[in-house]
């Protein structure tokens, strides 16, 4: 068996915050294979960002990481100086983020945002680094590369400033980018035309990537393996089609079912009752039981653990729903 | 329907204690923040020290007779000629510092205070008008204001003062010329918006009077900024009055600010004789600061921004 | 970007042309500076003479005329007291000014940038708590008092630098200045951190609240996601945002510099043009008062046209917006 790329066991990040100790991770474990696309799906306030921050080491306090291990192609990055670590930002993984009008400097030009991230790592002549920059440009598929890596930010709309930041994080040829909703702030035509390039982008270079995103129908498309969170755990993965034609946890079946496209046309739609929890005030137990229609006693008192379902899934429940019977 | 009816049915306070008026919920506020409260303190002190100046110093500083020029220049805890201690020394022609710098604080503070209210009030009534009267009239009066306000302050004070001439009257004249802008500005935002309420129009459907809609229903709702501009102003008003008469163009000698004395002082103060100076300065800066911190506090409690 | 100078240009001309109003009479209606001239024991002869040889005989409005047709012309009366022509003697004085005040404004950033920076990045430690407080305290205390401390403590009893005047000038293409020599600087220190002292505390607040609300920005975690070092991230990213309200607000902070220079100027003995107006207030000059007035006010409408141009070029965005205008 090949070694993943990212390696998480038990990852937990908390906040310590005069609220209280907020565990916005919690004791997580996932794994990404080279070429692979993992969807991490969650509501927001599940801790699938700080997931994608705790791997790019960007945990600022009061927040940090308690426990656990990353390893990023065998290396373990928890613990690591802040100057290892920002070796390894940038280089070996990337990130890309949610709202492209906010993620470029507005005063700065692009040959300059993308120059200096080449330069942060490499010893190489501005003439090289441009040339680079130059390259991913045209690679994303921003017509005239070189007229507009003189421009500005604010001279490019929002999918070609989305595609200016995969650009940038594409340039060092990292093995994996976490890819924190990229595509929840752009026009829905935009959005599949860049899902599709990021696809081919990964299968061509082998780049692991982990999607993060409230979107299961993003995922549906584009991932091999899903991994859905829910108050800082990860409450089931499994590979995409499986999970989303037959989720195991109630709470996967609930987003499912808030899809309007699961409903029936001129029905209300379905929901899950409730709210998300505070994170500082987790019931014990199951933390999505006081949503659950199928809560028992059980679940408000003890924490289910992972179990397997199947091949490749997993899922914390006391009651899990209809499984496929497989062999384990 | 009395004007008090329709400003109460304005306020849409849902549900508070009867004794709970606006001003206990400015107090309570006010009094959470320990920084403030020191501040007040130290206000209220050096009011009191000024007011009382009469009777708590040991010399009439202006009294030509009680002073002494034998005990000019001697430094703090020096014995005076009639018997007194001078525990913070005396000045170039014998004053006691202490006893000066009460009756000092009494003209800077009066100075202080007389050229806000007016300011307040002039700009307050220019704010109103223009807010009411809108068209030309707003255009022409608020051209003036940003003609002011784009010109330092200790620039148009030199300049009256330099025109007018030395005296109490024509300084405040020209404070209340520095600082009713400020006010303007600020009342004539707070009107505009106050005007569009619905109150207004009840008022004016009632048939009352432009003035009395004016001043009896839309000026009350614009008196909370006016208290902050008021404190942060007057703390402006007597570092520059205190900046003029150093110059030597603002309060005459004989009238000595605390301006005056550390003028007075300046020339003493190569030679090492510091404390001519530094005494009446150190009065000057406590005021300032005991405004300022109530003031930053006045601000946080009444801006509706950051209520909650 | 011509049209949009050109129209601030006309509204520059309305302010200048107000303010010859305003001083002019201003100054002229009030008071009558010759009985500050004369010597008491002087005859009504004298006493009218004087005032024809002043042109103070006249209607208020003809010496109004006579002051406008001499304005444009760059002619603003005699000095009473020097005899000379009043704008040569306001323009004589204005290098040792412009001097103070551009040492005071990179005094104010070369100290208050670092700081505001650093309390913006930490706010929460001790040392920024310091800062902040040091930087209220700023606003509360009074120039010339702090001027008075300055001397006290580094001339008087430190012995470190001159109290008053100004260094040994030397001629540099046309300008006199006095920071070619180390002797020049010594002379500048004490008054330039007085004037400075009142914008020092203003750029730390600005540069704080920029920070801090730049270091939230997305655009500084992906500069940290890219694996920038953080003086890069800081240095560049973050400074570059955050000049832009401070060189904006500075500049138009350097007219109220020169004008408080006045009272700098008085304390340090500094011979520039606040100082002359001072005693031309104290003497009545009424010439030199005016005139100081009408270049002050052009150097105010020079300052504020080019701090928008300034402004135009530190932010790409407005440079766009006024090409498309």
């Amino acid at each position: 068996m090949q070694t993943p790329v990212i390696s998480v066991e038990n990852l937990k990040t908390h906040f310590f915050t005069r609220a209280g100790q907020v565990k916005s991770v919690d004791g997580i474990s996932f794994h990404v294979n080279k070429g692979e696309v993992l969807g991490l799906v969650g509501e927001s306030g599940s801790g699938k960002s700080v997931t994608g921050f705790s791997i790019m080491g960007l945990i600022d306090p009061p927040g940090r990481i308690t426990d656990g291990s990353i390893r990023l192609n065998g290396k373990e990055l928890v613990g690591l100086s802040d100057e290892e670590m920002r070796k390894v930002r940038g280089r070996e993984v990337a990130m890309i983020f949610q709202d492209p009008m906010m993620t470029l400097n507005p005063v700065l030009r692009i040959d300059t945002q993308m120059i200096e991230a080449i330069t942060a790592h490499e010893k190489v002549s501005d003439k090289a680094a441009r040339a680079r920059a130059r390259d991913a440009l045209a690679k994303v598929g921003i017509p005239s590369p070189d007229e507009r890596l003189s421009a500005y930010p604010h001279q490019f709309s929002g999918g070609m400033r989305q595609r200016v930041a995969i650009a940038t994080a594409l340039l060092n040829s990292p093995s994996l980018i976490v890819c924190d909703e990229p595509t929840t702030a752009l026009d829905v035509t935009i959005q599949s035309q860049i899902l599709a390039e990021m696809q081919q982008l990964c299968a061509e270079t082998g780049t692991a990537l982990i999607w993060i995103t409230h979107d299961l129908t993003v995922i549906a498309g584009l991932a091999q393996r899903v991994a859905v969170m829910y108050a800082g755990r990860i409450v089931e993965t499994g590979p995409v089609d499986a999970l989303l034609d037959a989720p195991i946890h109630p709470y996967t079946r609930g987003l499912l079912g808030s899809l309007p496209s699961a409903g029936v046309p001129g029905q209300p739609l379905a929901q899950i009752p409730g709210a998300t929890p505070s994170l500082a005030r987790l019931p014990p137990g199951c933390a999505f039981a006081p949503r659950c229609a199928f809560a028992s006693d059980v679940c408000r008192t003890a924490a289910p653990e992972s179990l397997s379902h199947g091949p490749d899934r997993a899922a914390r429940c006391h009651h899990p729903l209809e499984a496929p019977k497989a062999a384990a | 329907m009395t004007d008090a009816a329709i400003n109460a049915a304005a306020t849409t306070l849902p549900a508070i204690a009867k004794e709970e008026t606006p001003f206990t919920r400015f107090r309570k506020a006010f009094v959470e923040d320990k920084v403030a409260v020191a501040g007040l303190v130290l206000f209220l002190i050096i009011v009191s020290l000024a007011l009382l100046a009469p009777w708590i110093t040991p010399q009439n500083p202006y009294d030509l007779r009680s002073v002494d020029i034998m005990d000019s220049r001697l430094p703090p805890g020096a014995t005076m000629g009639e018997g007194f201690t001078s525990w913070l020394g005396t000045d170039g022609v014998g004053r006691d510092l202490y006893s000066g710098i009460l009756y000092g604080l009494r003209i800077s503070l009066m100075v202080g205070a007389l050229s806000g209210i007016i300011a307040a009030s002039v700009g307050m009534a220019v704010g109103l008008t223009a807010a009411y009267a809108g068209g030309r009239v707003e255009t022409v009066l608020m051209r003036i204001v940003d003609l002011q306000l784009s010109l330092p302050a200790v620039l148009i004070a030199l300049i009256l003062v330099a025109a007018l001439g030395k005296g109490v009257d024509k300084i405040i004249f020209a404070l209340v010329v520095v600082q009713w802008a400020y006010y303007a500005r600020t009342v004539r935002g707070t009107a505009l918006v106050e005007r569009r309420k619905e109150y207004v129009e009840a008022a004016q459907s009632l048939g009352l009077s432009n003035a009395r809609v004016v001043f009896r229903h839309i000026m009350p709702n614009c008196l909370a900024p006016v208290i902050v501009i008021i404190t942060v102003q007057t703390a402006h008003a007597i570092a520059l009055e205190a900046t003029l008469s150093f110059l030597g163009v603002g309060l005459p000698q004989t009238e000595p600010s605390l301006g005056v004395l550390i003028a007075n002082g300046f020339q003493y103060m190569l030679s090492g004789k510091y404390w001519i100076s530094v005494f009446p300065g150190l009065a000057l800066l406590l005021t300032i600061v005991s405004i300022n911190l109530m003031g930053d506090r006045i601000r946080d409690v009444l801006n509706p921004r950051l209520e909650k | 970007m011509l049209a949009f100078i050109l129209r601030r240009l006309g509204q520059a001309t309305l302010v200048i042309g107000a303010m010859i109003v305003i001083v002019f009479f201003g100054v002229n209606v009030i008071g009558d500076p010759v009985y500050m001239l004369i010597s008491p024991e002087m005859d009504q002869n004298a006493i009218e003479s004087t005032k024809v040889a002043l042109g103070l005989d006249k209607p208020i409005w003809e010496q109004f005329v006579y002051f406008v047709t001499g304005a444009v012309q760059g002619d603003l009366g005699r000095s009473f007291v020097h005899g000379e022509p009043a704008i040569k003697l306001i323009l004589s004085r204005m290098p040792a000014t412009m001097e103070l005040a551009l040492v005071a404004l990179l005094m104010a950033i070369v100290i208050g940038l670092p700081l505001g920076v650093y309390a913006g990045l930490k706010p929460e430690s001790r040392i920024s708590k310091a800062i902040m407080a040091i930087s209220i305290l700023g606003f509360s205390l009074p120039t010339f008092w702090v001027g008075l401390m300055l001397i006290m403590f580094f001339s008087v009893m430190l012995g470190w630098l001159p109290a008053t005047g100004r260094g040994d000038v030397v001629r540099v293409l046309g300008i006199e200045t006095s920071l070619l020599s180390w002797q020049g600087w010594t002379f500048i220190a004490l008054p330039a951190l007085n004037l400075a002292l009142l914008k020092i505390s203003l750029v730390i607040r600005l540069a704080r609240a920029g920070t801090r609300e730049a270091a939230l920005m997305d655009y500084v975690k992906f500069a940290r996601a890219k694996g920038l070092a953080q003086s890069r991230i800081v240095g560049v990213h973050i400074m570059k945002n955050i000049m832009i309200p401070i060189v904006t607000v500075l500049g138009l902070e350097f007219g109220s510099l020169v004008a408080f220079s006045v009272v700098t100027e008085t304390i340090f003995a500094w011979p520039g043009m606040g100082k002359l107006l001072l005693e031309a207030i104290q003497r009545l000059d009424r010439p030199v008062i005016v005139a100081y007035v009408m270049v002050v006010v052009v150097l105010f409408v020079v300052i504020n046209l080019v701090v928008d141009v300034l402004y135009s070029i530190l932010d790409p965005r407005v440079r766009l917006t006024e090409a498309k205008a």
